[in-house]
C-alpha cells in the first residue's frame, strides 16, 4: 500500500476499532448469507477492504456502520456473481438453537433463520440492521444508501412476511433453489445494488 | 455507535404472549431475531481472524 496518510497511532486506532466490530460484522454476514463459511470469507475480505480504505473513515463517527456499508456492498457483488445461494447450515440453526424460558412453542432459531433467508434481500438487510443490530432507522438508512421511509417499509414487511410464516410455519425449505425465485432475487438485487448511494460513496 | 451491550433479550418476550400458543407475536420474533445476532457477536473469534488482524499491521507500513 503507497497511500500512508494516516499516522501509525491512527492506525492503531483504526486497527482496535475494527477488532471490535468484527463480531458483528460476523453476525450481520451470517444474517445475510445464512453460510457459517461464506460469512466468514465475507467478513474477512470487508476487514481486508476497510483497511485499505482507512483513510476515507472518519474518526468518532460509527465504525460498525462504516464497515456494514462495506460488507454489504461485498455480499451484493458477490451474490450478483452468484456466490451465495442463500444455502441454509443446518449444523449452525441447531447448536444455536435455544429455548427461551416460560414459553410453551419457543421460535426455533433454525425456524427463524431459515424464514429470514426466504425474505428478499433488501428486506432481510433492513431487518437484521434494525432488529438484530440495533441500528436506528436512520442509521440503517445511511448504511443502505436510501431514505427512511423505504428502510420503515422494509422492516415493516419482513417483520409481516416473518410473523405470518412463523406463525403458520409455512416456511419454504428451499426458495433460493427454485430458478424462477433466484432470477427474482437478482433482480431485486439490482435495484438494491442502484441504490448504494449516499453511505456508499466513495 | 457500537449496540454492544444490549440486553440480549432479557426484556422478555416471555410473558408478554402467555395467552396465545399459535401466534408469533413480534416480540417473539424480535427476541428470537436478537438472538441469532447475539449468539454469533458471542461466539470466540476464530484463529483465521486473528491472524488476519495481525496480518494487518505488516500491510499498512
Amino acid at each position: 500500500m503507497g497511500s500512508n496518510k494516516r499516522t501509525a497511532a491512527e492506525q492503531a486506532d483504526f486497527k482496535q476499532e475494527l477488532t471490535q466490530v468484527v463480531p458483528h460484522l460476523r453476525a450481520f454476514a451470517r444474517g445475510l448469507c445464512g453460510r457459517a463459511d461464506m460469512a466468514d470469507d465475507l467478513v474477512q475480505e470487508t476487514m481486508l477492504k476497510a483497511w485499505a480504505a482507512q483513510q476515507r473513515f472518519e474518526p468518532g463517527t460509527s465504525m460498525r456502520a462504516w464497515t456494514f456499508v462495506i460488507l454489504r456492498n461485498a455480499y451484493l457483488t458477490d451474490m450478483r456473481r452468484n456466490r451465495f445461494r442463500g444455502e441454509y447450515d443446518e449444523g449452525v440453526a441447531e447448536r444455536i438453537l435455544t429455548a427461551p424460558a416460560g414459553q410453551e412453542e419457543p421460535i426455533h432459531l433454525s425456524d427463524m433463520h431459515r424464514a429470514l433467508l426466504t425474505l428478499p434481500p433488501e428486506r432481510r438487510e433492513a431487518l437484521l440492521l434494525v432488529g438484530a443490530g440495533g441500528f436506528s432507522y436512520e442509521e440503517a438508512a445511511e448504511i443502505c444508501g436510501c431514505a427512511i421511509g423505504t428502510i420503515k417499509s422494509r422492516v415493516g414487511r419482513a417483520r409481516a412476511a416473518l410473523t405470518s410464516m412463523l406463525t403458520d410455519g409455512d416456511i419454504p425449505k428451499r426458495h433460493i433453489d427454485d430458478e424462477a425465485a433466484h432470477r427474482a432475487i437478482l433482480e431485486e438485487l439490482d435495484d438494491v445494488a442502484a441504490g448504494n448511494g449516499i453511505a456508499a460513496r466513495s | 455507535m457500537m449496540a454492544g451491550n444490549k440486553d440480549k433479550g432479557g426484556t422478555g418476550s416471555a410473558e408478554i404472549s402467555a395467552t396465545k400458543k399459535k401466534d408469533v407475536t413480534d416480540a417473539e420474533w424480535a427476541n428470537g431475531l436478537r438472538q441469532l445476532y447475539d449468539s454469533v457477536v458471542d461466539e470466540e473469534l476464530p484463529d483465521s481472524f486473528k491472524d488476519l488482524l495481525s496480518k494487518l499491521d505488516n500491510k499498512g507500513d
